[in-house]
């Protein structure tokens, strides 16, 4: 009979100079050579970003994400969803960022068994056991400097030795029993603008992704719903298993029992047919002149429609063309480098007041002898807006029932700029 | 206090350090120790000898200490089969214990524990957590069944765990269904035929009760079992819609992708006039675009799915084109596909905007980025006709650039607008020859040779510009050389009086100087043409072709109903159904859509498959007389006795005279020449050998070489009667099997031993376990006179279909002739499937044995073989079956082999050769063990003759 094996037969941790540093195998081992498959990726990939998802070898599917420099490699050896494989990798990575505070070589080998604990618990047989923080904390504790050294003196261990208790009840996201002094409920809503800004100004492709971050610290089981000013703009989201799906379709108000702790409540889109407000603009002269070994850079950046508030937090990064050797520049405000190695000039703008407009203005060199570079250099733009959800998202209340306590209430807004590009 | 620090013992005695600590009677020292144990396990390093001093650790109360032993055990137990008994009590002793939590452990670790003996100690375990009292262990002990029949399938068969899993899909707890369905779905991948995951709406009722309260995860094994649901119709099918459409805001991506899988295909079955038919279209349009704000791979995965749904219906992204706009800094797997997408979304409503945007990428850094982006402005315009000016007009001003790979991209297209656009754009041709001298890539090449043939008429000095190609004409590829040969062919023709000597030299060129057969043909073929009527020449050669088809990229409508079934799998990655790729998977079902049901769109969707349910194995019994005709035999059989003869047949028969004769008289006609102007004669020798039949002979040959490694091809056995004369009125078959360089053939005797003259012979096989077919049809030149015998070598392919037969090597063969259909069945050895490449390198050799588990390994004796290990190793190797490594331990011979079967399965044997003794003993090892009986008898085969 054949070996069957549901998904992830085994796991590598891989850095970024190409050395397996961890390895975890849920049925038989695997040779570490299977990995040189994809190595050869790697190299034919040139940058660490592009190595293609899913690897075919022989005997072996090589499913991989890359997360803070580090490439999780699974190994599969029947068909398999391949979605499954990269959510369920992507949840390792979160789960190392949320026990050791950093998803790093250095913090996964100093906390090398509790990584291990925590993959056991985490697949059994291919098949997720258990992936909500919420659960993993009681079963295995994160580590803490204070733990380890009581843990040292009195030899208990960092193994919850009770089932969780909400690994089977039908709010498995929650754990019962928990106790606050303060109790507080604060809701972030985080809107990104994705945009594509052709070279004349107008707008190729812009849309919203906006998300609602919760932190919320409650006793006991709270019933939280949520509603806002203007539910209509959510018409494409992505909910938390907690939430009511129902009542949405209904009423369009979030109801649901939270998680304790932090957690992402919904994210949502708000697409290009909304009319997507753009709240910066970039006006540019870039080019190179045949014959000449230099180019002009004229960039100047200003605020558009923003509802009177400030853009902050401005960072432009241009990726030059390989031709071009250093810059001369002068900006009017902020600080900028140009990296000759990897020709990635990044100008820190900072805050921009309307009455002054940011300028960075100067020549370009080429290398003596290169051709005129055939392409301009695309302009990637960041920054923030505080106290503003670009999309108009607004919140209408929260309301609690299910306890008795009055809890402290808080909802903020921001927005930012995501993939936001101008084309020259 | 860092784990690093388990890192850090010296190398020098690492493991009898280790090994005193675990010893320690002190606790902390020995959690430490276990700790250091698993580090070093985590970094890949061996410490299986310290198996003994671990599992003494096991008997404890600290949990945290039992879980690290628990992990040691599985990484080990399987290399240390008779110490992993001794962990054996403290399973069951676990299994009994008051917290929950131990007990699901126990049941969860022992699954893992590949050990053969341990097995049977384990049922009675597992029996008692299947109905626990509590939900969390009789949930891991569902698992822990699917763990144990990949381990010993009767086994659990026999206990009836089966039966027990199918009444958890009834558990009151979701998590509990959840995980029997998924347990129960991978046992059922690997018994396809078996009724396990038997759905009916029931069931299925429930399942989709426990969809709406179990966890992401869960949710994706039940959202895949529904996927394999039959509604009984229409409204059943738009009933489940309704109840998953929920799943489509999730925020799990996998369980998205698995809900729009059942929703691709339920949809089949609703009518297209039904209101929820929009609503649902609808509804499917915003998570596929959500799955493209996820991580970059993710939006892989998701793009390689989106690309089948906008083939199957391109109605629901029609207005998201932009979404699928490409992002400077999205890494390169993600850009090639969106691209691939925006074409396929490309209409005359968006082709402005299309269009502006493909110009944008085709100025962009990545050189494979930026090829595509060309090739993608030809595709618009062949596909749009609307835009094809525009395109034509943008790839103009990219070739302006004169950046070199652009240049060449644009040209390569620009010769398919041409062909799609015939006589409309032939004015940019000077502009495109301005740029002959920059094409250095053999496809741009080509087709600017193409397009000089194609109006050699309307360019001045197409002459020259083709003769500067020929100066080079050997160093080019065959692509080019085959180009330049039809373009100067064609120049001829069009303006004979002044190409003569033109096109004298390449045909000799392509004739005389070149071994590439295909070229030498084409050159003989129209040599042939010119010399005998030049005006049937140029209705050959100048004949109007069919336009090309809009889109060349399309999946084939049947593959993609399949792919559709396959979404958000690896197939739907790889574009490919899994029985293409999947390594050992002869058993997987082919999937289909359902049939509609509404009866007003019947005549709408021909395209879909019509049957439902998953094919039902065909008997394989050899059919009798009359029975089955139609699917043995898919030749248009009316009335059996004397027909009129098979149109292929006749077609071949004549198609083979043509080119014998042709070959021969243009050898002699050459010098005459006709009508037109004279050649010289080639003087190349013809291709000579035409294949000899290869007869039983060459089996006495190989007999005679004995030792000595054969490398043109492995044993044949001598003829057998397949077919006596007394069961097929008076034709008698006989025939062996043989493989010569890298071809199978069927080598058969005809003999006519009736009073009546045989003709119209036709062959067909049945279905069989590895594809065989014939790869030719059968070719009996002359018909057959009373007494005559005939010997035909009929080659065979493995690209037929598949089914599983009983035994493996069987094979149903029809022949027909004029009188009458006959059937008979016949064993082939299966070393004619021992491919070439079947050696397997050393590393390979060792983890692949290593990783097959050990339950797969057959052994066999191979009695009275006088042969010593060399002659064995050459004898076999003859037979595609290569020795890696030999080895003497203890006096005896090892040899450790490799083989590679037709349809990618390996098998790796090890051969141990007793000196003294004439007996050999034969260990095999393969993921499909059924072979393993048929592997050895065609060792035993190749050995004894």
């Amino acid at each position: 009979m054949c070996l069957q094996q549901k998904m992830i037969h085994s796991l590598f941790l891989i850095n970024c100079s190409g050395d397996i540093f961890l390895e975890k195998h849920w049925k038989s081992v695997v040779s570490q050579s299977v990995c040189d498959y994809f190595f050869e990726a790697q190299e034919r990939a040139a940058d660490v970003e592009n190595v293609p998802p899913v690897i075919s070898t022989p005997h072996h599917y090589l499913i991989s994400i890359y997360r803070d420099k580090i490439f999780f490699v699974s190994v599969i050896q029947t068909e398999v969803p391949p979605l499954f494989v990269i959510e369920f990798l992507h949840r390792v990575a979160d789960t190392f960022q949320d026990y050791f505070g950093e998803c790093s070589e250095t913090a996964i080998k100093d906390n090398v068994v509790i990584v291990y604990e925590l993959l056991e618990e985490m697949l059994d047989n291919g098949f997720p056991l258990a992936t909500e923080s919420n659960i993993l904390k009681e079963l295995i504790k994160p580590p803490t400097i204070l733990r380890s050294v009581v843990n040292s003196i009195t030899g208990s261990s960092n193994v919850g030795d009770t089932l969780p208790t909400g690994q089977l009840s039908n709010i498995p996201w929650r754990r019962a029993g928990v106790k606050y002094t303060n109790n507080e409920a604060y809701f972030d809503v985080i809107e990104e603008i994705d945009a594509i800004i052709d070279k004349s100004g107008s707008t190729v492709f812009a849309e919203i992704q906006g998300v609602i971050d919760a932190c919320i610290k409650l006793s006991g089981m709270p019933d939280l719903s949520l509603s806002f000013m203007n539910p209509r703009l959510l018409d494409d989201v992505s909910f938390h298993p907690c939430i009511r799906f129902k009542r949405w379709e209904s009423e369009r108000v979030l109801s649901f029992i939270p998680p304790d702790g932090n957690f992402r409540l919904i994210s949502y889109r708000v697409s290009s047919q909304n009319l997507v407000a753009i709240p910066v603009y970039v006006k540019h002269a870039i080019g190179f002149k045949d014959n000449s070994s230099s180019g002009r850079f004229d960039v100047t950046i200003g605020p558009k429609q923003n509802m009177g508030k400030t853009v902050e937090g401005v960072l432009m990064t241009v990726h030059m063309p390989k031709a071009v050797l250093n810059v001369n520049l002068t900006a009017t405000q902020g600080n900028h480098t140009f990296d000759p190695v990897t020709k990635v000039l990044t100008w820190d703008v900072g805050k921009i007041a309307p009455q002054k407009l940011p300028s960075l203005k100067g020549v370009v060199n080429l290398q003596s002898g290169a051709p005129k570079p055939e392409e301009n250099p695309n302009l990637n733009v960041q920054f923030k807006i505080q106290q503003l959800a670009i999309s108009g998202l607004k919140v209408n209340r929260l309301d609690m029932y299910g306890e008795k306590y009055k809890p402290f209430k808080g909802v903020k807004y921001i927005t930012k700029a995501g993939k936001f590009q101008v084309r020259t | 206090m860092s784990d690093s620090k388990y890192f850090t013992t010296t190398k020098k005695g690492e493991i009898f350090e280790l090994k005193a600590e675990l010893n320690s009677d002190k606790k902390e020292k020995k959690k430490e120790a276990v700790k250091k144990v698993i580090a070093s396990m985590t970094v890949g390093k061996d410490v299986s000898a310290l198996f003994p001093d671990v599992v003494n650790c096991m008997q404890t109360d600290n949990l945290e200490l039992k879980k690290l032993v628990y992990l040691y055990l599985m990484n080990y137990a399987k290399s240390q089969p008779d110490m992993a008994i001794m962990a054996v009590n403290t399973f069951v002793k676990d299994c009994e214990d008051p917290n929950p939590l131990i007990r699901a452990l126990a049941v969860r670790t022992m699954g893992c524990i590949r050990v053969d003996k341990i097995t049977e100690y384990l049922c009675e375990p597992l029996r008692k957590c299947l109905k626990d009292e509590d939900p969390y262990v009789r949930k891991t002990a569902a698992v822990c069944v699917a763990k144990l029949h990949d381990i010993n399938a009767q086994l659990v068969e026999d206990q009836g765990f089966l039966d027990t899993l199918k009444d958890l899909i009834s558990d009151s707890n979701p998590m509990v269904v959840a995980n029997a369905v998924a347990a129960l779905s991978e046992i059922a991948e690997s018994h396809p035929s078996s009724n396990l995951l038997d759905l009916n709406p029931q069931s299925i009722n429930k399942l989709l009760t426990a969809l709406n309260e179990c966890t992401e995860w869960g949710q994706i094994f039940i959202l895949d079992c529904l996927a394999n649901y039959m509604p009984k119709d229409d409204r059943e099918a738009q009933s489940i819609c309704e109840r998953v459409t929920p799943r489509l805001s999730h925020a799990n991506s996998a369980v998205v992708l698995s809900a729009v899988k059942v929703l691709m295909k339920f949809m089949e079955m609703l009518s297209k006039d039904l209101d929820y038919y929009g609503t649902l279209l609808k509804k499917l349009a915003p998570p596929l675009v959500t799955l493209l704000s996820a991580e970059p791979e993710l939006q892989y995965v998701a793009l390689r799915n989106i690309n089948l749904i906008v083939q199957k219906r391109p109605e629901i992204l029609k207005h998201e084109m932009k979404v699928f706009f490409v992002k400077y800094n999205d890494p390169i797997y993600v850009k090639l596909e969106k691209l691939d997408i925006m074409i396929r979304l490309a209409s005359q409503a968006n082709i402005a905007q299309v269009l502006a945007e493909l110009k944008e990428y085709a100025t962009e850094v990545d050189v494979d980025f930026v090829r595509k982006a060309v090739r993608a402005i030809g595709r618009c315009a062949i596909k749009v006709e609307q835009s094809a000016e525009r395109c034509v007009s943008t790839l103009l001003d990219l070739i302006q650039t004169k950046v070199n790979y652009v240049v060449q991209e644009a040209i390569v297209v620009i010769k398919d607008i041409f062909r799609k656009y015939p006589n409309k754009y032939e004015s940019v041709i000077a502009t495109l020859c301005e740029n002959l001298d920059s094409l250095d890539e053999p496809e741009a090449r080509a087709a600017m040779i193409w397009i000089v043939g194609e109006y050699a008429e309307r360019i001045d000095n197409a002459d020259e510009l083709l003769e500067s190609f020929l100066e080079g004409f050997h160093d080019e590829s065959t692509q080019v050389q085959l180009q330049l040969l039809t373009a100067i062919v064609k120049l001829f023709l069009k303006k004979p009086t002044e190409t003569q000597e033109l096109v004298q030299q390449v045909l000799s060129l392509a004739t005389q100087d070149s071994d590439n057969p295909d070229l030498r043909d084409r050159g003989y073929i129209y040599w042939r043409l010119l010399s005998t009527d030049p005006v049937a020449a140029k209705e050959v050669v100048l004949a109007e072709k069919p336009l090309i088809s809009e889109e060349t990229d399309l999946i084939e409508p049947t593959l993609l109903d399949e792919l559709i079934c396959y979404i958000g799998t690896l197939a739907s990655v790889y574009h490919k159904p899994p029985t293409a790729f999947v390594e050992g998977s002869r058993g997987i079902v082919h999937k289909s859509l359902p049939p509609r049901t509404g009866s007003s769109e019947s005549a709408e969707s021909p395209d879909v498959a019509p049957a439902g349910a998953p094919q039902a194995e065909q008997p394989a019994v050899i059919p009798t007389q009359g029975d089955l005709l139609g699917d043995l035999l898919n030749l248009d059989l009316g009335p059996p006795v004397s027909g009129p003869p098979v149109a292929t047949s006749s077609v071949q028969m004549g198609a083979v005279d043509l080119l014998g004769g042709g070959l021969d008289s243009l050898m002699g006609d050459e010098a005459e020449g006709m009508g037109g102007p004279s050649f010289a004669a080639p003087s190349a020798v013809m291709p000579s050998n035409l294949g000899a039949p290869l007869g039983g002979g060459l089996g006495d040959l190989f007999d005679l070489a004995g030792g000595v490694g054969t490398l043109s091809g492995s044993y044949v056995a001598p003829k057998t009667v397949w077919l006596p004369a007394v069961k097929a009125k008076g034709l008698e078959i006989s025939g062996t099997f043989s493989r010569q360089v890298g071809s199978i053939s069927m080598d058969l005797v005809l003999s006519n031993k009736a009073l009546q003259v045989m003709s119209d012979f036709a062959i067909q096989f049945n279905r069989n376990s590895f594809g065989l077919a014939p790869a030719a049809p059968l070719q009996v030149h002359a018909p057959l006179a009373p007494n005559q015998s005939v010997e035909i070598s009929l080659p065979l392919n493995t690209v037929g279909s598949v089914m599983k037969m009983d035994p493996l090597n069987n094979l149903q063969v029809a022949v027909k002739n004029n009188i009458d259909v006959f059937y008979f069945s016949t064993l082939y050895p299966l070393h004619i499937l021992f491919v070439e490449d079947g050696k397997m390198e050393r590393q390979m050799f060792l983890a692949t044995w290593k990783d097959i588990p050990n339950e797969n390994e057959a052994q066999f004796q191979i009695k009275d073989c006088p042969l010593g290990a060399d002659a064995v190793s050459s004898k076999l190797q003859g037979s595609n079956i290569f020795t890696i490594a030999k080895r003497n331990v203890e006096g005896q011979d090892m040899l450790y082999q490799s083989l590679k079967l037709t349809n990618g399965i390996w098998v790796l044997a090890e051969l141990r050769i007793q000196p003294g003794s004439n007996n050999f003993t034969l260990s095999l090892k393969c993921r499909a063990p059924e072979v393993a009986q048929h592997v050895f008898q065609a060792y035993e085969t190749i050995l004894k003759n």
